[in-house]
């Protein structure tokens, strides 16, 4: 299985739908679709991994560096995840305190810091 | 090598043949770690790992590879990924190898949230694979050796499954 994202905007916020695998091959698609989104000026950004199967660091790695990318920027990248299995990696690598982690994209959308 | 390699023993890579052990070896890109994952994930179902724990094995040897893809990458380009799981036994084992002279991966400041520095996706990437392996496997060693590195992890077998 492959990787596949899709985005739109929702008023100042963009939504990217990932769905497949993230990993090491993968990976590279997802951080080139962050950065165009922060050099394109969009700076609020709403991961939404309900169709991720698979995550290993390779992906935490580059969600890490769309944090610092959007933080830049006074942005914000906020993730939505309900699965398991992948929660769990974010809370073994302590990077639940990092990400703002929401039930649905409706939810990530009307957050605000 | 730009392929993937099965081998009936281990005996290619210059270790004693373990019996009727699978081993891989793969040339370090990262498109044959997805195929390592699957292969570990059918063996460890055929070894009797139970169902709950599959999805750890998949992310433990997926882990494992990419780092040993990374290093490799970085030092050993020509040189294969070797991995290893033990024949049936008690425990599943799996062996993941890396012929990077060197020790273990830098460590970087932090798990790559500070605000200050440009962000370098390799060694974030690297430091968070030990991270995750570290969190998720109980039975792990990381070891460095003369010629590499070896990851070793273990599961517990409950029915194995030679159907």
């Amino acid at each position: 299985m492959d990787l596949y994202l899709s985005t739109r905007h929702e008023g100042d916020r963009t939504v990217i739908e990932v769905g497949g695998e993230i990993d090491v091959y993968t990976a590279p698609k997802l951080r080139e679709q962050l950065v165009d989104l922060v050099n394109q000026g969009r700076y609020h950004l709403v991961v939404d991994m309900e169709a991720v199967d698979f995550l290993d660091s390779t992906g935490l790695g580059v969600l890490v560096g769309g944090l610092k990318r959007v933080r830049a920027h006074d942005g914000s990248l906020r993730l939505v995840c309900t699965q398991e299995r992948i929660l769990k990696i974010f809370r073994i690598t302590g990077l639940t305190k990092v990400f703002p982690i929401h039930q649905s994209v409706e939810e990530a959308i009307s957050a605000t810091d | 090598m730009t392929g993937v390699q099965a081998a009936g023993s281990a005996a290619a890579a210059g270790h004693a043949p373990e019996g009727d052990g699978v081993s891989l070896r793969f040339a370090p890109l990262p498109e044959h770690v997805r195929t390592a994952r699957l292969v570990a994930v059918a063996l460890a179902r055929r070894a009797g790992v139970e169902e709950g724990l599959l999805d750890e094995v998949r992310l433990a040897v997926g882990e494992a590879c990419s780092r040993a893809v990374g290093l490799h990458r970085s030092a050993a380009p020509g040189e294969p990924v070797l991995v290893r799981f033990a024949p049936p036994g008690e425990r599943f084992r799996v062996e993941v190898a890396d012929l990077v002279t060197g020790g273990p991966v830098p460590k970087q400041d932090e798990g790559g949230d500070g605000e200050s520095g440009l962000f370098d996706p390799s060694g974030v990437e690297a430091d968070m694979g030990l991270a995750v392996l570290r969190g998720l496997v109980d039975d792990l060693e990381v070891e460095t050796v003369p010629a590499g590195g070896v990851i070793r992890m273990g599961w517990p077998v409950h029915q194995p499954d030679y159907s």
